[in-house]
């Protein structure tokens, strides 16, 4: 009997650890996703077939690693240096609810590698896909747009500053309608 | 069975007299603080051995008294008191003997802690170390900003000229450990701390972090180059230029693929746009005899392996994979063994 419970009790327990999937690491990337992002398309028309999707970000928006590599990479590649950490400045903040060029990944992936008017520098290919990604996940974390599960608890820098895990979600749409939308300050 | 005894026993005789060659060894000192630290270590090792040999035979000897003992059970025990008397003296003199031994030990660690910590020059020659994950960042201050150089995993000093380095770490704890030069010092985010050495013979010497950082600790290794002072000041100088512009054609392809790719994210290449501070300088790179820190040896193939797929190299280290194409990877490295 009790040979019986230690045994459920280990089942249950490997079941768990089995379901740790947000934690998971892969270092080695597939080849096309370490290809340097290229421009994504923003026209509706396209000739003949539409272009090949791309890949799915939701796999980074689940993943803590994915994110908290995000969070180091936003440092890295200086983002902090215009949006400082999301409060804004040189660049528009983005712990807020306004979006002007959407809250969906690939937008926001659009504005990474494409780059925006009035001063969004352009990544292409200085960056690799699967980081611009992970930079999108860390992004949409800031206004709290993932689960709490997946977002950074803490930060490494001596900074005092809110978790992302901590932040409220922001809902676009809802609180700032299209017609109540104010004017960006530039 | 004997035989296996006196096999462990050589076997062990050949490790020690293994020690003292090695360019990774506290036993093989280049430098008068090592030298007190091999000492310390000696000393620590006889006292050891001495009392392990003593205890050894005492264990022994009640053994066989106590095999003795069986075979004479009918023979009457003696006076209780006598060996009561007997016993108490015996762990008398064992506890004085070893608040004593523990005494000298201790006023040995102190004297060598203190000499360890006590060399100092009004005109050391400073260095600055800087632990990343994983890697060391080494900068040669100087008060005109052109003449300071930044290097990467390797501390080129000259002989016999006092050392002090200033260190800290970029992200978590790291520790500086060139056994034959210095013991360890611990590399704490946002603390600096400055460790002094001397290095007294030419030499390349190895360390290696010492304090766990993370997945790849243990590819996280540098090396102290000892050379002569003049030998040292010509390095130092070569140093302080800026990278040559390149001269043959596949060279100026390849720093134009370095300056348009996702390399200059990451690296600074002096004298050219890349500016980025977070991966090693790489504006002598050709001048360096390995690469991730001691990983790998600086040759063109391995380079190539490196930045193609590093992390089938070093798994979970920060440098992404680079899918270029064959001609600009081989221009690439072109460039990069340009940089002397």
């Amino acid at each position: 009997m009790r040979l019986a419970q230690m045994l459920s009790l280990i089942s249950v327990l490997s079941l768990i650890t089995a379901g740790c999937q947000r934690e998971r690491r892969d270092f080695v990337q597939a080849p096309d996703m370490s290809n340097a992002a290229q421009a994504t398309s923003v026209s509706e028309l396209h000739p003949a077939n539409l272009p090949a999707p791309k890949p799915v970000s939701s796999t980074y928006s689940e993943s803590a690693y994915d994110v908290n590599e995000g969070k180091r990479l936003f440092d890295w590649y200086n983002c902090s240096g215009c949006h400082f950490h999301g409060g804004g400045g040189i660049g528009p903040p983005l712990m807020d609810a306004e979006w002007l060029y959407g809250d969906a990944p690939q937008n926001i992936y659009a504005s990474i590698v494409e780059g925006r008017p009035n001063g969004m520098p352009s990544f292409a290919g200085k960056i690799p896909e699967y980081q611009v990604w992970q930079l999108v996940a860390y992004v949409r974390s800031m206004s709290g747009q993932l689960p709490k599960d997946v977002s950074p608890g803490r930060g490494d820098s001596m900074m005092a500053k809110q978790p992302e895990s901590s932040i409220p979600t922001e809902h676009p749409s809802k609180e700032h309608p299209a017609d109540l939308k104010p004017e960006h300050p530039r | 069975m004997r035989n296996a005894y006196w096999s462990l026993a050589g076997a062990l005789l050949l490790i020690l007299t293994a020690c003292g060659h090695g360019n990774q060894d506290a036993l093989n000192v280049a430098g008068i603080q090592a030298q007190r630290i091999e000492r310390l270590w000696w000393l620590l090792f006889w006292v050891s051995l001495v009392i392990f040999v003593v205890v050894m035979a005492f264990l022994g000897g009640s053994f066989s008294r106590a095999h003795g003992a069986e075979l004479l059970a009918e023979r009457p025990a003696p006076e209780e008191e006598a060996s009561e008397r007997g016993l108490r003296s015996g762990v008398l003199i064992a506890v004085a003997l070893t608040v004593l031994i523990l005494f000298v030990l201790l006023v040995a660690g102190i004297s060598a802690g203190k000499a360890l910590g006590s060399l100092q020059s009004n005109n050391p020659i400073t260095v600055e170390v800087i632990g990343h994950q994983w890697w060391w960042e080494i900068h040669y201050p100087d008060p005109v900003p052109g003449n300071i150089v930044i290097t990467a995993n390797e501390i080129h000093v000259p002989v016999g000229t006092p050392i002090v380095l200033n260190s800290t770490s970029q992200d978590v704890i790291h520790s500086f450990w060139a056994p034959n030069i210095q013991g360890k010092r611990d590399l704490i985010p946002g603390h600096n701390t400055a460790i002094w050495f001397q290095v007294d013979r030419e030499g390349v010497y190895r360390g290696q972090c010492a304090e766990f950082c993370g997945h790849q600790h243990a590819h996280m290794a540098f090396l102290v180059i000892a050379e002569l002072p003049a030998k040292f000041q010509q390095w130092l100088q070569h140093q302080r230029n800026s990278a040559a512009p390149p001269m043959e054609s596949a060279a100026k392809r390849g720093q134009e693929v370095f300056l348009s790719s996702t390399c200059v994210m990451c690296h600074t290449i002096r004298g050219t746009s890349a500016g980025s501070k977070n991966g090693p300088d790489l504006t002598h790179i050709a001048s360096r005899g390995t690469i991730a820190a001691g990983t790998i040896p600086n040759t063109p193939g391995y380079l190539a392996g490196w930045i193609a797929d590093s992390q089938h190299i070093k798994p979970g280290n920060h440098m992404p994979p680079n899918t270029l194409p064959s001609d600009d990877l081989q221009a690439l490295l072109a460039y990069l063994e340009g940089l002397q």
